[in-house]
């Protein structure tokens, strides 16, 4: 009998520096912008160089500090009762981090839970899973977001909630398809063969090659999240109004848009920022996780 | 002595169509039994049945499996997980997909043992690396590092066969395991499940459709053809004085190195004809009742 030895030594550095390469460009680009975004989040109160709610109404409306008439005080300008713009970004940025992890690690439970479930159980449970999922999903999602922001009230609490109960669909219909998927393949079979109970099955065997999937869906969601909350807080129904957010800051900019027209562009410039790091991230990882793309 | 497997008079249907009608063969231990047929005899399905895999619109019409004494059809579902890997394993048709892309080989064969023999992560490690020198895998402690798709097939084949003789079962059902392989891979193979069988007492339920393996590794051999079982025996009377028609037309289309290419002659369509016409008969028996 002949020994069977490894063909060639598998060049092989880091699994994670390879998986960092396959993610390219995208990877690194989300990564750092996610990153910064987090860190200037929990750096808040070290970073603004002002209370967020500090009020000079004897500087109102200064242009940001480069352009002629700006104050060195205020990198970013002031808003129409004279606060700090740049802080205020910057304090924002708590509100949409915090909605953006919360909200969509908690969407993505409910939905991967549910998903399993219909993919593997099949029959009347995957019917019943389905159809609620086609209801829920034949509602405008931010109609039914502003529509339950409104009932159950405002605050930090409600935004997430709404965010969830909207968004678990998403997982759901996905993670369903593609247990179906994985459940045909013969690792699949050859597992259950070895006595796995459907449990185990679907938590060793199945869910690992779900992460991949999952990776990218909860970072887009996470982009998507942040959305959410900023027309929420447009509108005005998020958290409460001494807490500064993009949304809010777009809400009050737009009224003196043509006098100050930086107080509506800055924090339009951070939302788009933010949600194409999420992209990108959730792209890159998408990339790097696949075990297909992995040789 | 009981036997280890017995099948009698199984019918199986997918939907409206009949797959297996009425096939009947013991497995005494130990013993290497060649299962025999063209695409959609109903071999592999055979094999599923035992296994408990059939697709889920194949109903049971009638018959029993038994294996060591216990019907598996009336058995209980966490019953019968227990046995499936522990009593009764498959070594299954293509390496390639039948491990799970991303988990790395040491923690597949190492999830198998703890899940049937209970013993630690580091236990289940060492042993791992046992069962892979067993299949002469050279430096099993690196194979064990590495993702399924970093080996080669022929390593991942050898791979799978450990974990099918791992806990010493009493039955191994091989799928087609040579067929996807490459015929030098192939021989290595077999030569790799009669040292492990002969090791660990198994017996072997072989499915293949090529001879020329039943002839190397099986003791016995059955010959499927339309779910039906056209003649069983020991493989040397078997391939010496085949008595179905269609054995002999089989043998008679199988290549070998002591004839030349020339006296190769398919099975002839008019035989196959008469096989399906003689099934379908079977399947109208059936449903008018024995009378």
């Amino acid at each position: 009998m002949a020994d069977l030895a490894l063909s060639s030594p598998v060049v092989r550095q880091s699994r994670l520096l390879a998986a960092l390469q396959r993610g390219g460009a995208r990877l690194w680009v989300g990564a750092a912008v996610v990153a910064l975004l987090v860190l200037v989040a929990v750096l808040a109160p070290v970073l603004a160089p002002h209370d967020a709610l500090e009020q000079d109404l004897m500087s109102a409306q200064l242009p940001p500090s480069w352009i002629v008439g700006g104050d060195h005080a205020y990198l970013l300008g002031t808003d129409s009762l004279g606060r700090c713009v740049l802080s205020r970004l910057i304090y924002s940025a708590r509100t949409a981090v915090m909605v953006a992890l919360v909200a969509a690690t908690l969407a993505a439970l409910i939905g991967v839970a549910l998903g399993l479930f219909a993919g593997s159980f099949g029959g009347w449970v995957d019917q019943a899973i389905s159809r609620l999922i086609d209801v829920w999903m034949a509602f405008p999602p931010v109609l039914l977001s502003i529509v339950l922001a409104a009932v159950i009230g405002a605050g930090l609490t409600s935004v997430i909630a709404a965010i969830v109960v909207v968004d678990w669909t998403r997982f759901a219909r996905v993670v369903r398809a593609e247990t179906m998927v994985q459940l045909t393949r013969d690792y699949a079979a050859a597992a259950r063969v070895i006595g796995l109970s459907r449990a185990k099955l679907l938590r060793l065997e199945i869910l690992p090659n779900l992460v991949p999937l999952l990776a990218t869906l909860l970072a887009v969601e996470m982009g998507i999240a942040i959305l959410v909350e900023v027309i929420l807080s447009f509108v005005g129904i998020s958290v409460s109004g001494d807490t500064p957010t993009w949304g809010s800051m777009i809400a009050e900019g737009r009224q003196i848009v043509y006098q100050a027209p930086w107080i509506m562009a800055l924090p339009i410039g951070c939302i788009i920022t933010s949600v194409i790091g999420f992209n990108l991230l959730g792209d890159g990882l998408r990339l790097a996780l696949d075990p297909v793309q992995r040789s | 002595m009981t036997a280890t497997l017995e099948i009698d008079g199984l019918k199986v249907a997918i939907g409206a169509a009949n797959v297996l009608r009425g096939v009947s063969l013991a497995l005494q231990p130990r013993e290497v039994r060649g299962l025999v047929g063209e695409s959609g005899a109903g071999k592999s399905m055979l094999g599923r049945a035992v296994l408990g895999l059939l697709p889920a619109n194949a109903t049971i019409i009638s018959g029993s499996i038994t294996f060591e004494g216990r019907n598996l059809l009336a058995m209980h579902e966490t019953e019968r997980r227990k046995l499936l890997g522990r009593r009764i394993a498959l070594i299954p048709q293509d390496p390639m997909t039948s491990l799970n892309p991303v988990k790395r080989v040491g923690v597949q064969i190492g999830n198998l043992l703890r899940h049937h023999l209970g013993v630690s992560k580091r236990v289940a490690l060492a042993r791992a690396s046992e069962l892979l020198a067993e299949v002469a895998i050279r430096e099993p402690a690196r194979v064990l590092s590495l993702y399924p798709h970093e080996i080669s097939g022929g390593m991942r084949q050898r791979v799978l066969i450990a974990m099918a003789f791992a806990c010493d079962p009493a039955l191994v059902i091989a799928d087609e395991p040579t067929t996807a392989l490459d015929v030098t891979v192939q021989r290595q193979v077999l030569q790799l499940v009669e040292r492990l069988r002969q090791r660990h007492g198994s017996a072997v339920l072989f499915v293949t459709h090529d001879l020329g393996v039943v002839a190397k590794i099986c003791g016995s051999m059955t010959v499927l053809h339309g779910g039906r079982v056209l003649e069983d025996g020991e493989t040397a009377d078997v391939l010496a004085r085949p008595r179905h028609a269609y054995t002999r037309a089989l043998l008679a289309a199988t290549p070998r190195a002591d004839r030349p290419a020339e006296a190769l002659r398919p099975v002839p369509p008019a035989l196959i004809e008469q096989l399906w016409s003689e099934a379908r008969r079977l399947d109208r028996l059936t449903i008018a009742g024995p009378t």
